[in-house]
């Protein structure tokens, strides 16, 4: 597609973690003229955050940026102050580092209630103590009435890893076995369920939270560097963050449908919107690309955490088809899972 | 909320099963067949489940034009345009809808221009809009086959306020098989037909293709199973060389369909010859409003005049994708010049439409 043609405006799903996406963060960060230090991951390479490695030290920095928007402020399971953090924390831990810190950006409009400002930086603060991050750092801003949305908040957060970990994006390897730690879509669905004003009698929460429990649980893992690669599957769903390993890796990821953990609830509701659950958000899952020879030793230490009990291996990498997602379906058909083009909407005809 | 147990429809050992028979009939009947399904719904099924691939390669299930959004003419479009061009008037229809263009341009571009055009979810909702706003025209954009008619006409019927009305671009499937039989090239072996529209109109209309024509006919679910199942069935038909209408979908359809919609149908619409897009027009393959709601036709109750109308882009094959002659990825825009984000024609736009549904599941 030409750049310039979808590029004309920017629309909602530039924001949602497809194709349009990448077009978009292209587009901000094409003319940069220095994308990274001392050959640490810069922004060219599009991961979940950046690392600085530190001269005569054996130790890196590991910096995240994010932007924290969410509609509604309060759903079933979280509130954007736990969101804030768990995005934070969790993108630090996906490169394989320790959160020590974070800054913190509160962009408020003119008008929000007090009362709900108190309830997310009380769960914003809560939750940071919990990941036992610091806060050291932040801003305030207020916008007048109808320039935002209630609440966004911004933070950059700050870790700490061995140079000698080499997770990142780009280091997949043929024959890795693929980990998902939990069910999918149950964040994304249960905000839309909550929007589309269904009643969800049934107790579909938010699956949001710390990856924190299960880095530790395998953390020799992590430094003998078995773990090849980590990605918490938030936007886009598991769809995107696939896609983005396999596009980047120029390989292949075969999964298989029927070890996907899918809630029925979750199906339910995506089958009556029209949706595909690989392409809605979670926000307390991670992905993981393993060393074939220790996968199921890690499976089993992912498993006897409290978050990840539902984990699975659900595919492999291969070499054949580069660059794609196949998917082979719960009655044995095989088909491809694209990386989604914008935010999935409910289908209304 | 009500969850229902899918477990058996989309159940791998059931599956397993049915490719076994499926398997061993095709081997007796041995030669290629070709079966037919009409419904957006059904090749998202298909797609979705890859059943292509695990079905054997002599059985080819080509898709026809299932998708209302897509077969609704540029001139129903090029209408409803002139009408939202107008002072004091609200356009109302289904979501999909706005996004495709008529000859020039489409109901979203005039949107974006300042023209009041909402997107709903049921005619009730027009009406309530009407309502809510007496000093202004409220027009429904009403499109789809026979199980979105029902709805409207029951709005009809109810005396909705004097400023709503009506353009009626509704279609009638079983009109469109026929046509599609009378398709030589095609060559079909049988219909796989949509499950929600034979659950408003029952297997009486289907009886045609079986006495008519010789061409077995299943209505079908929408699960995997549903689908192999009704592959099937067709199968054992053509084996035995029989061509009956078979219904796979008795958990919703009732022979007879539902009497009532049926009713409200026959009581507020005439069936028309009408335009399909780039498909021609057919033989009662469409509704109009009768003469005594002729104050809620909006065709009747407005001028409205447009210049002749352009149904198909120039370089798109959607009318060739919509009766099967052509596949998706063998139009020489697919993937190119058009894709979901800039879309070139109907099958593109529409998550209902052909072209939209290969890009996601196919790459090639
Ligand atoms: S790919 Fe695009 S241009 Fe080609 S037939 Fe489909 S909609 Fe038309």
């Amino acid at each position: 597609m030409s750049e310039k043609e979808s590029l004309k405006v920017i629309r909602l799903a530039h924001g949602a973690g497809g194709i349009l996406q990448e077009e978009l963060i292209n587009f901000i960060t094409q003319n940069i003229s220095l994308k990274n230090i001392n050959n640490g991951i810069g922004v060219g390479e599009l991961d979940d955050g950046a690392t600085i490695p530190l001269e005569n030290y054996d130790k890196e920095l590991i910096i995240t940026s994010d932007g924290h928007t969410i509609s509604p402020i309060f759903f079933p399971g979280g509130d954007l102050g736990q969101l804030s953090i768990c995005g934070t924390v969790n993108d630090i831990l996906m490169m394989g580092g320790k959160p020590i810190a974070l800054t913190s950006c509160y962009i408020i409009e003119e008008g929000f209630e007090l009362q709900k400002l108190d309830k997310i930086v009380n769960s914003f603060n809560k939750t940071a103590a919990r990941a036992n991050i610091a806060i050291i750092a932040g801003d305030t801003k207020v916008m007048p009435r109808g320039t935002l949305n209630e609440i966004i908040i911004t933070t950059t957060g700050i870790g700490i890893r061995n140079k000698s970990i080499k997770i990142e994006d780009k280091n997949l390897k043929v024959g890795d076995k693929i980990i998902l730690t939990g069910s999918i879509g149950d964040h994304g669905t249960a905000l839309m369920a909550t929007r589309e004003g269904f009643d969800i009698s049934t107790d579909l929460q938010s699956d949001i939270a710390l990856l924190s429990p299960i880095i530790d649980s395998i953390k020799n893992e992590i430094q003998n560097n078995y773990v090849h690669s980590m990605k918490d599957p938030t936007r886009g769903g598991i769809a995107g963050a696939l896609n983005d390993w396999a596009k980047k890796n120029n390989l292949s990821i075969h999964i298989e449908e029927e070890k996907i953990p899918i809630k029925r609830q979750v199906q339910a509701i995506c089958d009556m919107l029209g949706l595909d659950p690989y392409n809605i958000a979670c926000e307390g899952r991670a992905l993981l690309a393993v060393d074939s020879n220790h996968s199921e030793r890690i499976l089993e230490k992912i498993k006897e955490t409290k978050i990840g009990n539902e984990a699975e291996i659900i595919g492999v990498v291969k070499v054949d088809n580069p660059k794609n997602v196949l998917l082979k379906t719960i009655v044995g058909g095989t088909r491809y899972i694209d990386m989604p083009i914008g935010e999935p909407i409910p289908r209304i005809c | 909320m009500d969850i229902p147990n899918i477990n058996i429809l989309r159940s791998k050992k059931f599956t397993n099963k049915l490719l076994n028979s499926i398997n061993n009939i095709i081997n007796d009947i041995d030669r290629p067949v070709k079966f037919m399904h009409v419904c957006g719904t059904h090749e998202h099924t298909i797609s979705k489940y890859g059943l292509r691939s695990i079905l054997p390669s002599n059985i080819e299930i080509i898709s026809g034009p299932g998708c209302p959004v897509c077969v609704c003419p540029a001139a129903d479009i090029d209408k409803i345009i002139e009408l939202a061009k107008k002072k004091d008037t609200i356009i109302t229809t289904f979501g999909d809808m706005i996004r495709v263009p008529g000859t020039n341009i489409s109901l979203a571009e005039l949107k974006a221009k300042g023209a009041d055009i909402r997107i709903i979810y049921g005619p009730n909702d027009a009406v309530k809009i009407a309502k809510e706003n007496p000093k202004k025209e409220v027009i429904f954009f009403a499109i789809g086959f026979e199980t979105t008619a029902p709805l409207i006409g029951y709005e009809i019927q109810s005396g909705p306020p004097s400023n709503f009305s009506v353009i009626c671009a509704h279609k009638l499937i079983p009109a469109a098989l026929e046509l599609l039989i009378s398709q030589s090239q095609l060559n079909l072996d049988g219909f796989i037909s949509p499950g929600h529209v034979s659950a408003i109109i029952g297997l009486k209309p289907y009886n045609i293709f079986s006495q008519g024509y010789h061409i077995p006919n299943v209505i079908t679910g929408f699960e995997p199973n549903d689908v192999l199942l009704a592959i099937l069935l067709l199968l054992n038909e053509k084996k035995e060389k029989k061509y009956n209408v078979l219904n796979e979908y008795s958990r919703v359809v009732k022979p007879e369909g539902n009497l009532i919609a049926q009713e409200i149908i026959s009581d507020v619409f005439d069936s028309i010859s009408s335009p399909w897009r780039g498909i021609g027009r057919i033989y009662d393959g469409g509704l109009a409003i009768k003469e005594k709601y002729h104050e809620f036709d909006a065709e009747k109750k407005f001028e409205i005049e447009i210049e002749v109308s352009r149904d198909i882009p120039p370089g798109c094959s959607c009318h060739l994708i919509m009766i099967g002659k052509l596949k998706p990825n063998e139009c020489k825009l697919f993937r190119k010049k058009c894709n979901p984000i800039n879309p070139i024609g109907p099958c593109m736009i529409s998550r209902e439409g052909n072209c939209n549904i290969y890009y996601k599941y196919y790459k090639k």
